[in-house]
């Protein structure tokens, strides 16, 4: 993992104290995010685990503007993303762009491949010719590590690591600065997992990206991130980098989900103790934010927790 | 140890439009009585196909070419629509690996979990939701008797996935077969289905066949592994002799694809290029093109099983008297050390306990 | 396999390694690149009633185009002396020889009639003496501009209503579909007489009725689709790419709701044809003494305990049309979703 200085470090997006209520005031709201904050730093890899309705997805959503904050702020390179007016848009959809979950839902499968990935560069006008557009996408296919005879193809004849990694030249298109990944591995083959995660390294290197890798797979989200959040019914409930969360997990739910991760080890798999959740502890009324406990290491905690969970980090 | 299921040579086509695609190409394996046989692969390497070639559920384009499947002194794959009836969900029940799809909407689950009983005759229907509501309490569902009447979306997801195994288990079938019963589910819930499946085992003594692509998972449930690929089989043994002492360089690229918490280097091993299409499989080892240990003989001719230990076979040229010693990548060798280390212990375990048994 | 193995030499040469494996060439695809549409057609063609369908309507269709310009004689044209003639192609043919059954004998009534040699009516004449098989030529072209005309209502305004109600959501869908419910639940036949109240019978005022009414299944239908697409990943990919609105309905929206919308078609067509003959078999549909399939039933049944063959065709030719467009919209619906079939 590649270590940072902290202190030079750029912020690229900082999200303040977001809130997503989908079905607002009605009988039916849903809580998909209450609350949260955090930093992304330039050229970092920021992992967000959870499991399926932590509101992990809709974070990613909410931060490239698919939908539209309840309340909070989100700054994209030092700009609040709702305040952008609707030509500086175009603009900011070049800057961040998304990696999505299902490689079999995320390409029309009426359009070539070609068109799927120059829909960018249409969009932009950044391409003035039709060769110019050819030229493009062939660059961008090797890039991906598809073959050039491909982009004829529609996306029915792929498998799919190659339908995903179409998904990716789309994205790469329009040379964005932040990609978020929401979930990019997790309908795919474990042989194919590995493919994809090391082309979205080297992109990342080549390319200077921030990633925001959204995920359920604790392992991969280990092997990618810098730093981890890991979330759950809505909140953050801890902050660290990779090696720290999963060396010393303080918040007993990371420490529940730590516990259960499957391993290809079957002597460690006998020996394996899981730790059980129980998340009324959650709901007892008591106002919860995320607190440092030992720098750059933070859990959603109320006062009288963080004495307990610093007792409990320095053993 | 006694053999429960004895698949032989099994060999499954499709019909498309393009031509034949031949999804299963001489498939053989057995299922011993009381064990967990997981068999991994990626998708399309022919393993769903294979189990449901055992419950008789093929699509209407499959063909059988050649096989048997033998279960109890009868060939399944010979046997009619009706007798099958008698032992699909009897003595040989699926869970399948959406809870969502698997259960019906409109039904209360105890009528659901008592159904298998009522079709196969074996109860009344009070008699029958009576063993509904053990089973259930017997899966994990607590208050079970005030749930009989319960709907399937007034409960969550694991739940329901434990609804749909009390489902399979009402019969006390003989097998049970898990198509990725676990994969739709997040991992805490993964682990206590897992748990629960091997609680399960223990209690009503029945034997497993567990399909899944994640590795992780079969480390902790299975005695026993087969590794599916392009549909054929191209390892197996126990679950020791396939994480710790794999021979087969498909499945050193599986175990070394894989991420653990341990992982730090650079960069993933990732085993290149694309499983190859079965509408022309190709001559030799299908695996060769993605194979960085493949040889000529390879591209000329699909290696035979090549015995490593008695219960431990693998399909791979490598394991000829004559072929170079190749060294596994790193990571495997690493197990391998591990498994040296394993193997030592128990030896001095038994010899201590030989000693202890002498004294 | 064992034979394989037996013919294969084993030499020391079967072990050298093979290095750098062409991963390119076995990401090659070698299956033909068929687009959906063409995978579709393919589909269609093995379906052997919606291929016999499609012909039997393309060969109405061609006829109907030609009576533009061309029909044996004149449809309008009234010969009261060669009224209620047998359909005649020869002698000697049964049903078209020209002979009727009078009070139990055979009468050759083109002789009686003193048409003169050569001259034959191949469906036989009106109580006018208009040529029966001009006028089905006619009525058939007439009935099919009707279900065209309705049909291009029902994409104009179904399609483009769907897509809007779909694609906004919300407090808009909502407003909508209440419209929606208001109109459908007024009656058609009620409609219908409302417009001839205003306007004159005729084309204009059938396709008017229809067109208001007709393209709400279609709106229903796109809408419903709409809301599904467009939480599709690849929707919300183009908005993330900064793909405008309409942009997004013209480049992924629109193609991807093509099967629905040209089924919905195949069932709108025969819809209108069938409405049109109803309307002009009560007499408010188009007037005389222009012929659609509706008129010449209307004609032919009042004779028909004595001159059945005055209705027999043009009923004959309702009913396959509506068959075929029936039978070639199902045949498209499995083509377009292969998952329906099984």
């Amino acid at each position: 993992m590649t270590t940072n200085n902290t202190t030079a470090r750029k912020k690229l997006i900082e999200v303040k104290h977001l809130k997503q209520y989908f079905n607002a005031g009605k009988a039916n709201e849903v809580k998909a995010i209450d609350d949260i904050s955090f930093d992304i730093y330039e050229g970092e890899t920021f992992g967000l685990v959870g499991e399926s309705g932590s509101g992990k997805s809709t974070t990613g959503r909410s931060i490239i503007r698919l939908y539209q904050p309840t309340s909070g702020q989100i700054l994209f390179d030092g700009q609040d993303i709702s305040q952008i007016k609707h030509r500086d848009m175009l603009s900011f959809r070049r800057d961040m762009q998304m990696i999505f979950q299902d490689p079999y839902a995320s390409l029309d499968p009426r359009m070539k491949v070609k068109d799927i990935i120059a829909e960018g560069l249409d969009v932009h006008h950044l391409v003035h010719s039709e060769q110019e557009r050819g030229a493009r996408v062939n660059k961008l296919l090797d890039l991906v590590g598809l073959s050039r005879d491909h982009a004829t193809r529609y996306p029915h004849e792929f498998s799919g690591g190659q339908r995903q990694r179409i998904g990716i030249a789309r994205a790469l298109a329009v040379n964005p600065k932040f990609i978020i990944a929401d979930e990019p591995i997790s309908a795919l083959d474990v042989s194919i997992q590995a493919q994809v995660v090391n082309l979205l390294r080297d992109i990342q290197k080549k390319q200077k990206l921030t990633y925001l890798f959204i995920a359920h797979d604790l392992s991969m989200v280990k092997y990618i991130s810098d730093r981890i959040a890991v979330m759950h019914n809505g909140k953050l409930i801890e902050l660290a980098t990779a090696d720290e969360v999963y060396n010393h997990p303080l918040h007993p739910y990371t420490k529940s989900l730590l516990s259960a991760v499957p391993l290809p080890d079957p002597v460690a798999e006998r020996a394996r103790q899981r730790t059980d959740y129980n998340d009324a502890i959650e709901f007892d009324g008591q106002q919860r934010t995320l607190q440092e406990i030992t720098p750059d290491h933070f859990v959603l905690a109320t006062n009288d927790e963080v004495i307990a969970y610093r007792k409990l980090a320095q053993v | 140890m006694t053999k429960i299921l004895d698949v032989q040579h099994l060999k499954i086509n499709f019909a498309t439009f393009a031509g034949q695609v031949q999804a299963i190409r001489d498939v053989s394996f057995h299922l011993n009585q009381g064990e967990t046989l997981a068999i991994v692969g990626e998708s399309g390497s022919g393993k769903s196909v294979t189990v449901r070639s055992i419950m008789g559920l093929l699509a209407n384009n499959a063909q059988v070419k050649a096989g048997q499947i033998n279960f109890k002194n009868h060939d399944l794959l010979k046997m009619n629509a009706r007798d099958l009836e008698k032992i699909r969900g009897n003595e040989i029940a699926m869970i399948f690996q959406d809870p969502m799809t698997s259960l019906d909407p409109t039904m209360p689950i105890g009528k659901q979990v008592a159904e298998p009983l009522l079709i196969h005759g074996k109860a009344t229907k009070k008699a029958a939701l009576h063993r509904a509501e053990e089973v259930l309490e017997l899966v994990g569902i607590n208050n079970a008797k005030n749930r009989l009447k319960d709907y399937p979306h007034q409960f969550s997801g694991g739940q329901r996935q434990r609804i749909v195994i009390a489902m399979a288990i009402v019969n006390n079938p003989e097998i049970l077969i898990a198509d990725e019963p676990t994969t739709a589910l997040d991992v805490t819930i993964q682990a206590q289905i897992l748990e629960l499946l091997k609680e399960l085992q223990q209690k009503i003594k029945t034997s497993i066949i567990f399909i899944t692509h994640d590795l992780g998972v079969v480390a902790g449930i299975a005695d026993r592994v087969a590794v599916m690929y392009a549909g054929k089989i191209v390892e197996f043994g126990t679950v020791d002799e396939i994480f710790y002492d794999p021979k087969h360089p498909y499945t050193w690229g599986l175990l070394n694809a894989m991420p653990t918490l341990k992982t730090d280097s650079e960069r993933l091993y990732a085993i290149p290029g694309t499983p190859p299409n079965l509408l022309n499989p190709p001559q030799g080892d299908a695996f060769a093109p993605r194979n960085p240990y493949a040889m000529v003989i390879d591209y000329q001719a699909m290696p035979p099983f090549f015995k490593v230990t008695d219960t431990h076979y693998a399909a791979t040229w490598l394991l000829h008297p004559d072929a170079p010693q190749v060294t596994p990548p790193l990571a495997i060798q690493k197990r391998e050390a591990e498994y040296q280390i394993l193997l030592h212990q128990h030896q001095t375990l038994a010899q201590r306990s030989n000693v202890n048994d002498h004294e | 396999m064992a034979d394989n193995l037996n013919k294969l030499k084993i030499t020391p040469a079967s072990f050298k390694t093979v290095t750098a494996a062409n991963v390119d060439a076995q990401e090659k695809i070698s299956t033909p690149s068929l687009t959906f549409f063409q995978d579709a057609i393919r589909r269609l063609r093995k379906n052997r009633a919606a291929m016999i369908s499609f012909w039997l309507l393309l060969v109405i269709v061609i006829i109907s185009v030609v009576s533009i310009w061309w029909t044996p004689s004149n449809p309008n044209a009234q010969n009261v002396a060669y009224a209620n003639l047998p359909p005649k192609i020869g002698q000697g043919i049964p049903g078209f020889s020209g002979q009727a059954n009078v009070g139990g004998r055979i009468v050759d009534k083109y002789a009686q009639a003193n048409v003169p040699k050569g001259t034959y009516y191949i469906l036989g004449t009106d109580y006018l003496g208009r040529d029966l098989f001009s006028r089905l030529m006619k009525g058939v072209a007439l009935s099919l501009l009707i279900g065209l005309l309705a049909t291009l209502f029902d994409l104009a305004i179904g399609v483009s209503y769907g897509l809007i109600s779909g694609w906004h959501g919300g407090r808009t869908d909502n407003i909508m579909q209440r419209i929606i419910e208001i109109i459908s639940s007024i009656p058609n036949l009620v409609i219908v007489i409302l417009m001839l109240l205003l306007f004159t019978p005729g084309l204009n005022s059938i396709v008017m009725a229809m067109g208001l009414t007709g393209w709400i299944t279609m709106a229903r239908l796109v809408r419903a689709e709409t809301l599904t697409l467009k939480s599709q990943e690849y929707v919300l990919a183009a908005r993330t790419l900064g793909e405008s609105p309409v942009k997004i309905a013209v480049k992924h929206l629109i193609p991807n709701l093509s099967s629905t919308i040209i089924i919905q078609t195949m069932f709108s067509i025969p819809t209108a044809i069938f409405f049109e003959a109803f309307l002009s078999f009560i007499g408010i549909g188009i007037p005389a003494p222009n012929a659609s399939l509706g008129t010449l039933l209307a004609d032919g049944q009042k004779a028909f305990r004595f001159l059945p063959y005055q209705m027999w065709y043009p009923a004959a030719v309702l009913s396959i049309i509506m068959i075929a467009f029936n039978l070639l919209a199902d045949g498209l619906r499995d083509a377009f979703d292969p998952k329906t079939q099984e």
